[in-house]
């Protein structure tokens, strides 16, 4: 083939990235982060409270500014780029998708457990009438046989959806579980697919390349790898491996690295890499936005991380259910106390 | 003994699982079962000797005998039902995310709303968690309370999974209004995990004065009052304080009526909704107890 094989790029600094950051992202810094984005030519800019429109509360965490400021700053920093949300029905709704659409978003992801497509219905279609570009985006991929993802995914074509994603939300798939799944995704479905993937297993790259090998054509990243648990796919390295691997993107790979080393770097609160609780999440098969949660716990409840991180996963609890994490470590707690 | 003749509109799985409580209860009689074809849950109110109709609401309305209105339909057909009960001087307990007539927790406002021609049951997990959220700000005051409910996959049904903004909006305005919260947020999370996980309520509190021991006394007599109506009703973490932020986690096991055990949500809603129409058949019949007067639900 002649043609570079097209691959389009989610940034996700600013939204999962957010985890990394326990939300405290400013106005000024996303405005200048989601500029240095968009100029670099990255198509998709996510920008949201790490668990989507309304993530903020006790039980997600408290944004040091709301989803409205940080919108209206990103808005105002991109040119050609597409502004992005992410919504998770159950915790937003709606009438926070209309704030989001009013502050400048074009383009919206609604996320559910990979089994409940369904609640994201109304949300699909309201993004479409809206004239959003609407992403099914079904989390915890892992849990599920391949048919199953396949059979949610296109519940979501059938809602509208302009494209679906296959994510491994606890970064606990080896590159064949990548590709069974995202396989069966594209042999099913006649919209693009793409995928999510997290660092817990040191296999965000190699996961994302086996979702191309499968036929995914869209792709999830942050600058550094910022994101919840290990992280998600690093941008700047992914834009590498993509341009040796013969992929286009669109984006500039030096003023990617400029972005990532310039711009994120100096605010990020601790090195992305996989330490011990990290490493669980993706080994147990655990949410990875429950690892900060996991270690306040800890040191509440005194407790090991991993203890607390193993029973969540042996209870299958699903993305979204960090009260949860309270709930295992009192109950751990009270049986070491108990004893 | 004499007993309030009731009706319930909705045969469905709410509507079945109401049948089988208002058949225990002491004040009310099962006297028909509408719906609008012949369903499963008509034949099977049939098979128990229950009056059924496939006419919708009209054989209800025309018999005046009967006082009670269960809907357990939708929020649209209760829209329509609502003047029309209200007209035939019936109560309806509305089951709907409709909300025609205040919301009702019945151990916090169920003494206050006696006249009310329609009560709403708000939804289960307003059900679960304003009776704790209440407690706390009895004595602590609440400036802010924050729900997340937990149920099986599948105990939800295509009505909430169709419009599940309208839960969480919903439960958030009842913290506030029947709570007594400042402000409130709900989420609601489904969980597919095979067995399936028995409802779960984490509530969150931002008191104004964190005096532990009143707390923790406070919901300990709410989860009394709230186990007389539904027994599988537990505390499973008792209130946590961390400075003004108070988190108590609730379970709810249902009573396995007619819906499986694991569908708490479901047991506790049609638990309320008997537990208010038995107060006013009682209240009707002129068998109301002194103490009823007060803030409490136990029949």
């Amino acid at each position: 083939m002649a043609e570079a094989k097209r691959v389009h790029l989610v940034d996700s600094t600013l939204r999962d990235g957010s985890h990394a950051v326990s939300h405290q992202f400013t106005p000024e810094q996303v405005h200048s982060i989601s500029g240095g984005l968009d100029a670099a030519g990255v198509e998709y800019i996510e920008v949201a409270h790490g668990d989507g429109l309304a993530g903020a509360s006790y039980n997600y965490g408290w944004p040091a500014y709301s989803d409205e400021e940080r919108l209206k700053a990103a808005a105002s920093a991109i040119k050609k780029g597409i502004l992005t949300v992410l919504l998770i029905p159950g915790i937003g709704t709606q009438e926070d998708l209309n704030m989001a659409i009013d502050c400048g978003a074009r383009a919206v992801r609604v996320a559910t457990h990979v089994t409940e497509a369904d609640i994201g219905e109304q949300h699909i279609g309201m993004g479409k009438k809206m004239g959003m570009r609407t992403f099914g985006f079904l989390m915890m991929s892992h849990m599920v046989p391949p048919e199953k993802v396949a059979e949610q995914a296109k519940l979501f074509e059938s809602y509208g959806a302009d494209v679906v994603y296959v994510a491994d939300s606890a970064g606990a798939m080896l590159p064949e579980d990548v590709k069974a799944r995202v396989g069966a995704v594209c042999a099913e479905v006649k919209i693009p697919v793409g995928f999510h993937a997290h660092n817990n297993l040191s296999l965000a790259i190699a996961n994302s390349i086996a979702a191309l090998e499968a036929g995914a054509t869209f792709l999830d990243c942050c600058c550094r790898g910022l994101g919840a648990g290990a992280g998600n796919t690093q941008t700047e390295v992914l834009v590498g491996v993509l341009k040796k691997l013969g992929y286009e993107t669109n984006v500039d790979f030096y003023r990617i690295m400029d972005v990532a080393e310039k711009l994120v770097e100096p605010i990020m609160h601790r090195p992305q890499v996989i330490d011990n609780a990290s490493l669980m999440l993706g080994y147990a098969g655990v949410y990875s936005s429950f690892l900060l949660h996991t270690y306040r716990a800890a040191e509440k409840f005194n407790l090991d991380p991993r203890d607390i991180l193993v029973e969540l996963g042996r209870r299958r609890m699903v993305g979204g259910q960090e009260d949860m994490i309270i709930d295992v470590a009192y109950q751990l707690a009270q049986q070491k106390g108990g004893n | 003994m004499e007993k309030i003749k009731v009706a319930v509109i909705g045969p469905g799985n709410i509507g079945s699982d109401l049948m089988y409580k208002i058949l225990r209860s002491r004040y009310m009689k099962m006297e028909m079962m509408a719906g609008i074809v012949l369903s499963e849950g008509l034949k099977r109110a049939a098979s128990l000797g229950i009056r059924t109709t496939t006419e919708g609401i009209k054989p209800v309305l025309e018999d005046e005998s009967i006082k009670i209105v269960f809907d357990a339909t939708g929020a649209k057909p209760h829209l329509q039902h609502a003047p029309l009960l209200k007209a035939a001087g019936k109560i309806a307990i509305d089951l709907t995310p409709a909300a025609v007539g205040p919301y009702v927790v019945p151990p916090v406002n169920l003494h206050e709303l006696y006249e009310a021609p329609n009560l709403n049951l708000v939804t289960c997990g307003g059900q679960a968690t304003v009776p704790i959220v209440y407690a706390i700000q009895r004595v602590a005051g609440a400036r802010y309370a924050e729900i997340v409910a937990a149920i099986a996959s599948k105990s939800a049904g295509p009505g909430t999974r169709q419009n599940i903004d309208e839960f969480t909006q919903t439960t958030a305005k009842a913290l506030c209004a029947v709570g007594k919260a400042q402000k409130g947020k709900a989420i609601i999370i489904l969980n597919p995990a095979e067995p399936p996980i028995i409802m779960t309520n984490t509530v969150y509190v931002e008191v104004e004065n964190p005096d532990e021991k009143a707390i923790r006394e406070s919901v300990e007599d709410m989860v009394r009052e709230v186990q007389s109506y539904v027994p599988g009703y537990r505390l499973r973490v008792p209130p946590l304080l961390d400075g003004h932020k108070v988190t108590t986690i609730i379970e709810v096991e249902g009573a396995g009526d007619f819906l499986p055990k694991y569908s708490g949500n479901l047991d506790i809603i049609t638990a309320a909704a008997v537990a208010v129409g038995d107060r006013l058949a009682a209240k009707m019949l002129g068998k109301e107890r002194p103490e009823w007067q007060k803030r409490s639900a136990s029949i």
